[in-house]
């Protein structure tokens, strides 16, 4: 068998075993790469070198014996905005370029403990902005299922790695879709935890309040061990909390029986794709078969997420990215005269085009005179969404929808025209306004032969229920 | 023409005195190599996050204690944004919406009787780091060592009329501060900063003037310059026919003048929103309890203490209780000899003289207890004459030396021997007939002469009351 093919649980068991060499693990995901990467593009940096060195130690402790590490050998990619020290870490940003981090993000030292290879950091749109990878610095990813199409994003980096084999695992982060939708359009699976869970020390902030790193497999289980692996709270994040320990991946095997299943048809009736609906209610019917109940209902504020969100997010990476600034690291524009020209010619350059709009959009929102009609406005609208999904959490274990009202476009056909492209995050954002923990899992083909995914979603701290009801559709597919 | 009256509000910003920075583990300490307390969080590299001091909060809460603010429960912080090269994030985290402390108030005591000032708000966030020009080589540094180390803001009400209560004000505040061992408030250092917020009304009015705000004030001195600067400056210009602006001025002390910083139009707009890496602190009422049953001896409670069971004058507690460091080392040598008035002295009149002499404060004293309580014991009994005593205190106050080895060392005892003294009295007079004629004629300052001349030929040691008795002894018989 392919070893590439294995699940990350089934590898590090063989590995730990002495059954499979991590060395040869590694081995097979960098030839994977060296196949790929030209058609695909997933990766801004891979270092061999140093992943082979990774594995030979963790060999090295196998071989000695009592090595326990749950990822044992498992070859992860790492989305380019989560710092591993060593290695450059670009966030798909010119002003970046250069940038590598003498010090780990918290979830790279956690993996790595449990002997996890870090073999390279994916592509990704510029500082997570965009859901195309096509806003890349470094040239966009294209989808492995079929090239001619984008792989989402932004964390398409991670998702097409994961399709073409290029690893086992892979880290994105999540800020208003951006593992959920990918893992969608490449047909792999991708979780966002509930906020808090894991810890964003290290993670290159786009907008604070809203974002989470997560795991992304080609199945659930290795979703859960990966979120195993990675939750827990750390003293460098104020904003990570301390969770009743229960071990995730325990959780998949469970079923649906009992489930409450709720799907708010509201969100995606009008305006989705007709095959990505019907994909849904396949879903829904398969759950049902499995002993959930489930029900359709309506929700009021779905016209308000995405403004709400893009209010929000902006804001926060308007502060977020004004440190860089071509003063201390990264790039730094070749021509100026003074400080204040320092500056402009820096960002004027170092910034994209998506990553300026944004910087602008939120800079305006919170300057004086808008800040209440805009940035207090979104926030008293996402205290509302919340109430309502609370609400609903009452009612439904999970609820079920689509990741994306459309299914995956062309290479180049997305980025004309922002407004509509903001809108189709419609059904992502939801969980990063609540804090929600959701997940995406490939479900069904549609007529071009592109992967559809359907997306999970339960209320905080209740990832056992998605991921429960995620296995069984990835078990139906 | 009208008379006018100042009206004064004051920004102090107090450098607090914990071991480590506010949102990092990094040293406080002063004075290091450049960029030798720093590290990842404190220099704003991407992807660090700030994690609460609590020592902070501890001492933002005894600080708003002392000075009868309410504590609020809910604290929040919010990011200031702005670009400057001394602020690695490009904003500064502190706190606008839900500050720490809110209305207290102080009294001071001025030639004018007693003042109630009030403060309207304590903030909590933290200091920039430095730049440094290098202007020969045309080119900027910047040493983030102090980036990241705690401060609080206090904000008063426009209470104060003119520079003496501002004074007193800043005193008090001083005072307050140092007692609790939260900062130690140096100006000159910076670690105490004050900045002038000052308008003009016709007196008796209630319409109050535009104010200016005035910064860069290093010296109580600088500040009562600038006061009365700026008041003159606004009512003459009013008087002119001339309107004041809002603006912010900067005082050069060498030139005795302000000039403009910002202008109104200028004004920054910092874009203030709620810092999504930090949650809200919760300070609940038995937290406060605790730090108020603490809270260490107040200086007006040290003082009635000192009169009461010290038996010293007033005028004595009042000036040694004007800086912890001096209390301090008033309990400490009269828990060694007692004597407390004798301490009092030595403290009050030749250390504070020396200090001056060389531009020292009372924190810079440098000699122990011990060492103070020998020479208090010495000179008390006549072990030295006062002058000696004099000189060797010099020495304790220089260079901490052990008095008593010193005057063993140099032979200063001081001589007692009636014999002895005779002999020399006897040889002086000889050697100045015309001295004893004057004074056998009533001319008393020639007695003085004859003392001066036996004390020089004794190298100082003789006892200066028998050098009299002897010498009157012998010309008169």
């Amino acid at each position: 068998m392919d070893i590439m093919k294995y699940t990350a649980t089934e590898l590090s068991e063989h590995i730990r075993a002495k059954d499979i060499s991590a060395v040869e693990v590694v081995e097979a995901a960098i030839r994977n790469i060296k196949k790929y990467e030209g058609n695909i593009n997933a990766f801004i940096t891979i270092d061999e070198e140093k992943a082979l060195e990774q594995v030979k130690r963790v060999q090295r402790l196998i071989e000695k014996g009592n090595f326990e590490g749950r990822l044992a050998g498992v070859p992860i990619a790492v989305k380019d905005n989560i710092c591993v020290a060593g290695l450059k870490n670009t966030c798909g940003s010119k002003m970046l370029y250069n940038f590598v981090p003498f010090y780990s993000a918290s979830v790279i030292d956690k993996l790595v403990a449990e002997g996890a290879v870090i073999i390279g950091k994916t592509n990704m749109d510029e500082f997570g902005m965009g859901s195309s990878t096509e806003t890349s610095f470094f040239g966009a990813t294209k989808n492995p299922i079929d090239t001619r199409y984008i792989p989402g994003g932004s964390s398409g980096g991670s998702a097409a790695a994961l399709a073409a084999g290029e690893c086992i695992c892979a880290l994105g982060s999540d800020t208003g879709g951006s593992i959920r939708q990918p893992a969608a359009f490449c047909g792999v699976t991708g979780l966002k935890p509930t906020y808090g869970t894991v810890s964003r020390y290290g993670l290159v902030a786009y907008a604070s309040s809203l974002e989470q790193i997560g795991p992304m497999a080609n199945n659930v289980k290795d979703c859960a061990l990966l979120l195993d692996c990675m939750a827990g709270r750390d003293e460098k994040d104020a904003t990570s909390v301390k969770r009743v320990s229960y071990s995730f991946e325990k959780c998949v095997d469970k079923g649906v029986k009992g489930i409450r299943v709720g799907i708010p048809v509201s969100y995606f009736e009008r305006e989705s794709d007709r095959e990505i609906r019907e994909d849904v209610l396949k879903a829904a019917e398969l759950l049902k078969e499995n002993g959930s109940v489930v029900e359709e209902f309506e929700m009021n504020l779905t016209d308000y997420l995405t403004p709400a969100y893009y209010i929000i997010a902006c804001a926060e990476a308007s502060s977020n990215l004004a440190r860089f600034d071509g003063v201390k690291y990264g790039y730094r524009a070749e021509n100026y005269n003074n400080l204040q020209s320092m500056y402009e010619n820096s960002r004027n350059s170092g910034f994209g085009e998506e990553v300026k709009r944004r910087i602008e959009l939120g800079s305006f929102v919170l300057s004086s005179g808008y800040y209440h009609e805009y940035y207090l406005k979104a926030m008293k609208v996402k205290k509302l969404i919340k109430q309502e999904f609370s609400k609903a959490f009452e009612k439904y274990d999970v609820l079920l929808m689509p990741v994306t009202p459309m299914q995956a476009k062309k290479l180049g056909e997305s980025l004309s025209d922002p407004v509509n492209i903001y809108r189709r995050d419609i059904c992502t954002v939801a969980a990063n306004l609540t804090g929600s923990p959701a997940i995406s899992v490939p479900f069904g083909k549609s007529s071009s032969g592109m992967p559809i995914g359907v997306q999970l979603m339960a209320d905080c701290f209740r990832e056992d229920n998605i991921l429960r009801a995620a296995h069984i559709i990835e078990k139906g597919r | 023409m009208d008379e006018f009256e100042a009206v004064i509000g004051l920004e102090v910003h107090v450098e607090l005195n914990t071991r480590t920075k506010i949102f990092c583990g990094c040293s406080t300490l002063f004075g290091g190599e450049p960029n030798t307390h720093t590290c990842p969080v404190c220099t704003g590299m991407p992807g660090t996050l700030p994690v609460l001091n609590k020592k902070v909060v501890e001492h933002t809460i005894a600080v708003g204690v002392a000075t009868n603010c309410e504590i609020n429960t809910i604290n929040k912080f919010d990011r200031k944004n702005y670009f400057y090269p001394d602020n690695p994030q490009n904003y500064q985290i502190s706190q606008l919406y839900l500050p720490i402390c809110r209305n207290g108030f102080v009294d001071i005591e001025t030639g004018a009787g007693r003042k109630r000032i009030g403060i309207s708000d304590i903030h909590m966030e933290e200091d920039a780091g430095k730049l440094i020009h290098d202007e020969e080589k045309g080119i900027s540094l910047i040493d983030y060592n102090r980036s990241g180390v705690p401060l609080i803001e206090i904000v008063s009400r426009p209470d104060m009329g003119n520079a003496e209560e501002v004074i007193a004000y800043l005193e008090k505040l001083r005072l307050i501060i140092q007692y609790l061992n939260a900062s130690d408030c140096k100006l000159n250092e910076g670690s105490m900063r004050a900045d002038v917020n000052l308008s003009v009304k016709r007196k008796g009015s209630n319409v109050p003037g535009t104010r200016t705000e005035m910064k860069n004030l290093n010296s109580f001195k600088a500040i009562t310059r600038a006061i009365e600067n700026e008041t003159k400056r606004q009512i003459e210009l009013i008087n002119s026919g001339g309107v004041v602006e809002m603006e912010t001025r900067r005082w050069d002390d060498v030139k005795g003048e302000s000039y403009i910083m910002r202008s109104k139009e200028e004004a920054k707009d910092y874009r203030y929103f709620p810092e999504p890496d930090l949650p809200p602190v919760y300070i609940d009422k038995s937290w406060v309890e605790e730090i108020k049953a603490n809270q260490p001896e107040m200086r007006d409670e040290k003082r009635a203490r000192y009169i009461k069971d010290f038996g010293i004058p007033k005028y004595d507690a009042d000036i040694i209780t004007m800086w912890v460091k001096m209390a301090e080392i008033f309990e400490k040598t009269t828990e060694i000899c007692g004597r407390h008035k004798k301490v009092s002295n030595w403290l009050i009149t030749e250390t504070l003289r020396l200090l001056k002499e060389n531009n020292l404060e009372p924190e810079d004293i440098a000699f122990s207890p011990e060492n103070l309580a020998r020479l208090v014991v010495l000179a008390d009994e006549g072990i030295v004459n006062s002058n000696v005593a004099k000189e060797v205190f010099a020495e304790v106050f220089n260079n901490n030396i052990d008095p008593e080895k010193y005057i063993e060392e140099k032979g200063l005892k001081q001589d007692n021997n009636e014999d002895n003294i005779r002999k020399i009295v006897e040889r002086v007079i000889e050697n100045n007939p015309q001295s004893v004629k004057d004074y056998l004629e009533g001319r008393e300052r020639a007695l003085g002469f004859l003392v001066g001349q036996t004390m020089k030929e004794t190298k100082g040691r003789a006892n200066p009351a028998l050098v009299n008795k002897i010498l009157k002894e012998k010309i008169t018989h």
